[in-house]
């Protein structure tokens, strides 16, 4: 078991053509993952890297039985591609587009609240289930299999984690990518619970930034639900009031965005948070050690 | 991306949003015939000289003044244009003034009270939709109306689909007590100015006060406008808005290389792949004794061309008395980076402060091999502890 994304999922890559689109994809097939083909308006019919394009999303669902999508559409045009793979009924959209205007986003979040789908980013470095398929663009030899789920806000954070657990003799199931922009579609609480509901995840690191109130969300749902143990890191504790840390949703804007603020109601609920980033690896060893010898 | 006021001003009045009027000035002279020119159009007997700078809080630091005659007029905008303004978001350094607003008197007497409320639109994070953030409390620091009478602080939130509705507006007016003449001129006032967040992609607005006159008429006093930076490529006539002199010239300057930049106060610089990695690495820099000097995220590519103009950036910071590079190389090689390291040391010859540079992911044993070889003064590690650990070192 896993979450999100198998060896069996299906996958299209919307913007298959582009630069990123065809390296990221070559990658993807060289990790093992099933890529049914891709899409790109107006090259319908053609193929790419031995696979079919389409179209349309609707075309590439209905020929190849895809049902994820990852997208590497620039972000004027982001936005529908992310409607159109909704629209076509995938099931996971992944959005990989860095720089998409917030009132598009806005949107694409009203138009999915009626749609049975799940949204992954955007500003994100997507989906990995170790050594099955790897749906991102993360270097995909970082995550050898194993226990551990991660949850992330950021990308390269996200590799420097998952090889801590493996340097600290453990690996991964799943890790999601969720993303740095102010709206996304799943949220850290919806990610630590789909990892809470698997089987094969034994213990949850959740990495949060600066801005917002989603890792207090999750502190408080894991306080309530929790039965694995959650290691917890929050980047930006040394980051100043009002300036944007990169990441269009990295701000302190009031006194509950700060890293510590978040870092507190966290640690209230039960959360094992770690102070420095370099930590992290061995703080899951530790708390999971009492778990994995009984 | 910030805005200055007069700039926010046009775009509200291009909307239909009622404002309090004025004419930039870049000199006392210019400032004079402002006066002059404003006073044809809109009768007002005195002027309000306002310091145009990218921050809140003028009114306290000296930057917002009020002049009854034209001589006042040419005085007081001397005094304030080339000023160093200080306010409590300025910082201790604070900030030269270039240019003034002269603004109209909206505060003349007349048969009805006059009243000063809040109001802002903004994106509402936790539900994804936008809000009109509104007080009768205006005129003050919203944050200490939130502290003391929160009762007095209201949300309206539009929904994304058919985008506000009418009976929005007028639970706008209402709730801010307002009736008659001064209450339509409300809804037309939430009304454009909901039109105009939309209409320039903006990401916040503020207008602190809504000033309501003692004729009834309600109009913006203040607006502090920011821009979505990921919508500007659909705006370029707001895109051109951009004043540099604002900004920190070495973030100008780090910009046009796309490099992420964001000059902080302390004493280790540093050059991380990834935002999120970024801020972590901040982090390892205060938890080893150090202060970060800086945000930078290189970005995808980190090569030698690129690393120079890093190091470059960083070290025109005086404070800077070590550096910190993190890389976790994926897609990127862990040896190309070193290589770009090496190269890049090379090229600007001495560089006088100790660097740290912390490599892993792919090839990091041979980067960290390419580096010990290369002879120069330049820390090699592997583990982010290591880093942390050669950090507090340096700075011993």
């Amino acid at each position: 078991m896993s979450v999100l994304v198998t060896k069996d999922s299906k996958i299209i890559v919307q913007g298959f053509t582009g630069n990123e689109g065809t390296f990221h994809a070559s990658q993807m097939i060289d990790y093992g993952t099933q890529v049914a083909g891709g899409v790109t308006p107006g090259k319908g019919g053609t193929s790419h890297l031995d696979r079919p394009v389409f179209n349309t999303v609707a075309d590439a669902v209905a020929k190849t039985g895809a049902d994820v999508s990852i997208i590497f559409v620039p972000p004027a045009f982001a936005a529908d591609a992310i409607m159109e793979a909704a629209d076509a009924g995938v099931k996971v959209i992944v959005c990989i587009t860095e720089g998409i205007p917030t009132s598009d986003m806005i949107q694409v979040k009203a138009y999915l609240s009626e749609k049975s789908c799940r949204l992954i980013g955007p500003n994100c470095p997507g989906v990995i289930t170790a050594e099955e398929a790897k749906v991102g663009i993360m270097p995909g030899f970082v995550f050898k299999k194993g226990n551990i789920g991660i949850v992330s806000k950021s990308g390269t954070l996200t590799y420097e984690a998952a090889d801590q657990v493996v340097k600290a003799g453990m690996g991964i199931t799943t890790a999601i990518g969720i993303g740095g922009d102010p709206i996304i579609g799943t949220t850290t609480r919806e990610a630590v619970e789909l990892l809470m509901n698997d089987p094969d995840t034994h213990g949850i690191i959740m990495i949060g930034e600066i801005g917002g109130g989603m890792e207090a969300e999750a502190a408080h749902w894991i306080k309530e639900h929790g039965t694995k143990p959650v290691v917890g890191f929050i980047a930006g504790q040394t980051a100043p009031a009002g300036r944007r840390m990169g990441h269009a949703g990295a701000i302190v804007g009031g006194a509950e965005d700060t890293a510590a603020a978040k870092m507190a109601i966290m640690e209230a609920c039960g959360i094992h948070v770690v102070h420095s980033p370099a930590r992290i690896g061995a703080k899951m060893a530790e708390v999971l050690q009492p778990v994995t010898n009984q | 991306m910030n805005i200055h006021e007069y700039q926010a001003k046009d775009i509200l009045k291009s909307y239909g949003v009622a404002i309090q009027e004025g004419i930039l000035a870049n000199s006392p002279e210019e400032a004079v015939q402002a006066a002059k020119d404003l006073q044809a159009q809109t009768g007002t007997e005195w002027w309000v000289i306002k310091a145009q700078v990218h921050a809140g809080g003028r009114g306290k630091g000296g930057g917002i003044k009020l002049a009854k005659t034209l001589d006042e007029v040419r005085e007081k905008a001397g005094n304030i244009i080339g000023m160093n303004l200080v306010t409590k978001q300025t910082g201790e350094q604070g900030k030269h003034v270039h240019m003034v607003l002269v603004s109209q008197d909206v505060y003349y007497p007349g048969p009805s009270a006059t009243a000063e409320f809040y109001m802002s639109v903004l994106l509402d994070r936790s539900s994804g939709r936008n809000i009109i953030v509104y007080s009768p409390e205006g005129g003050m620091d919203i944050e200490e109306v939130a502290e003391k009478s929160p009762e007095k602080i209201f949300k309206e939130e539009i929904h994304p689909g058919v985008g506000l509705q009418g009976f929005q507006a007028r639970k706008i007016a209402f709730n801010l007590g307002l009736s008659g003449a001064a209450f339509k001129e409300m809804v037309k006032f939430v009304q454009a100015l909901y039109a105009a967040y939309l209409g320039a992609d903006a990401s916040m607005f503020e207008i602190n006060p809504v000033f309501k006159t003692s004729d009834d008429k309600i109009v913006a006093v203040d607006a502090k406008v920011n821009l979505d930076d990921n919508a500007l490529f659909r705006h370029p006539k707001l895109a051109a808005l951009r004043d540099e002199r604002e900004e920190d010239p070495t973030e100008v300057e780090a910009g046009q290389y796309n490099l992420n930049y964001v000059k902080l106060d302390g004493n280790v610089g540093c050059m991380v792949n990834g935002a999120g990695l970024a801020m972590a690495t901040m982090d390892i820099i205060k938890l080893s004794g150090g202060e970060p000097a800086n945000f930078l995220d290189v970005g995808g590519t980190a090569d030698a061309a690129r690393v120079e103009q890093a190091f470059r950036i960083i070290l025109k910071d005086s404070n800077v008395k070590a550096i910190l590079v993190n890389i976790f190389g994926g897609i990127v090689r862990c040896d190309r980076v070193a290589q770009g390291v090496v190269d890049a040391y090379k090229n600007m010859g001495n560089i006088h402060v100790p660097i740290i540079v912390r490599l892993q992911g792919t090839n990091a044993k041979e980067a960290k091999t390419l580096i010990d070889e290369s002879g120069l003064k330049v820390y090699s590690v592997i583990q982010l502890e290591e880093a942390a650990q050669k950090v507090a070192e340096v700075l011993a």
